[in-house]
């Protein structure tokens, strides 16, 4: 008996390890959880056995499919661990030749800095202009980690500016407050039982202000290949400041990248986005995107007042009414939505494309961002109210 | 009084759901009766409508036990949802003190801060004991709530003890039985949800809602009910913003019975959508000949099924 419960529990921590590689995050804990249901549960069938590990060892509704995929595989036969591994990481891609560590450009440029003096002085010209690197990729699948030491000093003045006054909203909690409207009971009969009761001094209490909420859509498509990198960069420079920010990526299908964006390192961060993404450089499918946003995400991240950063140069293939449908509904269930265009750093941009005209009645604000001072200036306009200038409205009259 | 004691298999546990007319499929089962048994906190997350909430009151009533409510909403703080001192008789008791011409000012702050002075709140009340075993706890949508909130149930979800600070640590000798209900308006906590079982609440397949229909809408023609519950089946195969709930379904199939109808037809469909359907665009996408077209596959679905 003691030797089949070893082999057991033995079981179960192995299966534990196989869902921690697929990505469901089990800490030793479950294991213990799942021994103890198992040994109260009395399981008889596979379907028992089934829904009594999944109690224990799922917390989110996204990993039941993977669960589901890790068990059949797992139970089954031991020995196709590996491969059920393989086929639910993305990363793990086998054949592949290895792919430089990230921060390995970084590295070599620190070390042969002198012999690159007149290239990197070329580069920095042309962050001036455009902010982007000399190294364009033509891969599907971009290896964003090989940054330019150019870039990365450009980079972390963007950081540096972000330190800022941010936007604040009003939470329906309290707080102790001077200027409060709400007498605190609680800390006014405290501070009076201090004088023995004979002098009540009235304590405050006011609404608490907190930041709201960020939800970054980047459009990764192959018109905006060259802004990609610095805007995954500045996003997490956000992320980084900021408790909650989410951030989706979107080209031809959407990508929700929050996790992978929330790592220290920006080096890792980009890297960890890259690989889940599919969609590198392709089309653009603006209103399918926000369709798809709309419909599973909208309901989840827009709560308590979030703010909508929508960065996209608004170039849709195909624009018709479901762009303008699914851009309304956008605007109806946020609390600002901002476009972020890169293109408006021509002078002479005009909403002339069909698919931005669609969309500007529908976004508050609309504001290049194409250097590091519209960078800058996007950082003063989420700290505060909307600011005058970049009004969508007004570029449509220009049009007319 | 056999009844009243808790399931000791997942079997008995369907049984004891279906006694109060909530038909569960086994996974749903397996959980609760894990929950139970390990004195375990449940996180059941789903659509609206799906009877996340009904668990909760229907475990009270097969149990015997007292239903205590914590219905979440934006702000809500200790002093709503744990405890508040009764200051008004705190203020009273000091004066009194007074002049009775009690000058020992500790004394006066440990009368003062004790048990006569406080109020108990839903999770306060929960860890107290109960004549008929420990109390359901329902918190019901925590996904309205923020994330400070979700702080405060830390405790009491981990080890069923509530800290005071003046007066200490409050501690249930029978822990209650927790429900915790989230429409996932947002994603609660990692912290929070290792403490629980979870579970996700999907929509049922068609048998098990048509047991549910039956049971709740006793009156009901079959033929009628096998209609609704084919038709709201194929409603939520369509590319709906929201699909409509078991409620819904309920809702709709005692309107229909309201309105003494004996079998679906497009007209009627169409003018009782509003039950099914709480989105003005879901509504204009199913305009008369979708619903027609619908209406001619479940028939001719059902028709094949005899």
């Amino acid at each position: 008996m003691a030797a089949s419960e070893g082999r057991l529990a033995e079981n179960i921590l192995y299966f534990a390890r196989a869902l921690r590689a697929a990505g469901i995050p089990v800490g030793p804990g479950a294991v213990l959880d799942a021994l103890e249901a198992l040994s109260v549960a009395h399981v008889g069938t596979r379907d028992d056995f089934y829904w009594t590990l999944h109690a224990v060892f799922v917390k989110r509704h996204e990993h039941t499919g993977l669960f589901d995929q890790a068990f059949r595989i797992f139970f089954r036969k031991r020995g196709y661990i590996e491969k059920m591994i393989a086929s639910m990481l993305p990363e793990t891609m086998p054949g592949e030749h290895k792919a430089p560590p990230p921060g390995a450009q970084r590295i070599q440029e620190a070390l042969f800095s002198g012999l690159n003096e007149r290239e990197q002085a070329k580069s920095d010209v042309e962050i001036d202009a455009r902010l982007t690197v000399s190294d364009q990729e033509l891969l599907r699948k971009k290896d964003f980690a090989q940054m330019t030491a150019a870039e990365i000093a450009a980079a972390k003045d963007a950081i540096a500016r972000l330190a800022l006054p941010l936007d604040e909203v009003r939470t329906r909690r309290l707080a102790p407050s001077r200027h409060g409207h709400l007498i605190d009971i609680r800390r006014t009969l405290r501070a009076s039982m201090k004088a023995g009761g004979a002098v009540i001094d009235l304590k405050y209490l006011g609404p608490r202000v907190k930041e709201p909420p960020i939800v970054a859509l980047l459009d990764i498509s192959g018109s905006m290949s060259e802004y990609t990198r610095l805007f995954l960069h500045f996003l997490h420079a956000v992320t980084d400041a900021r408790k909650r920010v989410t951030t989706f990526l979107f080209g031809t299908r959407l990508t929700n990248v929050t996790r992978a964006v929330r790592q220290r390192d920006p080096d890792e961060a980009l890297a960890a986005c890259s690989t889940n993404v599919a969609d590198w450089s392709g089309g653009t499918r603006i209103a399918s995107s926000l369709r798809a946003f709309n419909k599973q995400w909208a309901r989840r991240v827009l709560t308590q007042g979030a703010v909508v950063l929508l960065i996209t140069d608004g170039l849709e293939r195909d624009a018709d009414d479901t762009l303008a449908f699914e851009i309304d509904r956008l605007h109806r269930s946020c609390r600002r939505l901002i476009w972020l265009n890169p293109l408006l750093r021509f002078h002479a941009f005009e909403a002339r494309a069909k698919g931005v005209q669609t969309m500007l009645p529908h976004v508050d604000e609309l504001r290049p961002i194409h250097n590091l001072e519209s960078m800058a200036e996007l950082v003063r306009a989420l700290s505060g109210a909307p600011a005058k200038g970049y009004d969508p409205k007004q570029m449509l009259k220009n049009v007319a | 009084m056999t009844d009243k004691t808790l399931p000791s298999s997942i079997d008995s546990t369907l049984d004891l759901l279906a006694k109060a007319d909530y038909i569960a499929d086994r996974s749903l089962a397996t959980v609760l009766y894990l929950a139970l048994r390990m004195g375990r906190p449940m996180f059941v997350e789903g659509e609206a409508g799906v009877g996340k909430t009904e668990i909760a009151k229907v475990l009270a009533t097969t149990l015997g036990r007292r239903l205590i409510r914590l219905q979440c909403y934006e702000g809500l703080d200790v002093s709503a949802a744990v405890y508040e001192w009764n200051y008004g008789a705190q203020m009273i008791a000091i004066r009194l003190a007074e002049a009775e011409g009690e000058g020992d000012r500790a004394r006066i702050e440990h009368d003062v801060f004790s048990d006569r002075f406080l109020i108990k709140r839903p999770l306060l009340q929960a860890l107290e004991p109960d004549p008929a075993g420990p109390p359901v706890l329902l918190i019901d949508e925590i996904d309205r709530t923020d994330e400070a909130f979700e702080a405060f149930l830390l405790e009491v979800l981990a080890d069923f003890q509530i800290t005071v600070p003046e007066l200490g640590t409050v501690k249930a000798a029978h822990p209650p039985i927790v429900v915790v209900t989230s429409n996932r308006t947002r994603e609660v906590h990692d912290a929070l949800k290792r403490r629980c079982l979870y579970h996700w609440v999907g929509y049922p397949n068609a048998e098990r809602e048509l047991k549910i229909l039956r049971a709740k809408v006793p009156g009901i023609a079959k033929k009628l009910s096998e209609q609704v519950v084919a038709f709201v089946q194929a409603l939520r195969k369509e590319d709906l913003f929201k699909s409509p709930g078991v409620a819904e379904t309920l809702d709709w199939a005692s309107a229909l019975t309201e309105l003494d109808v004996v079998a679906l037809d497009p007209a009627t469909v169409s003018d009782t959508l509003g039950v099914l359907l709480k989105y003005q665009d879901d509504i204009t996408r199913l305009d008369g000949t979708k619903v027609k077209a619908l209406l001619d596959e479940v028939r001719s679905e059902l028709r094949a099924a005899e």
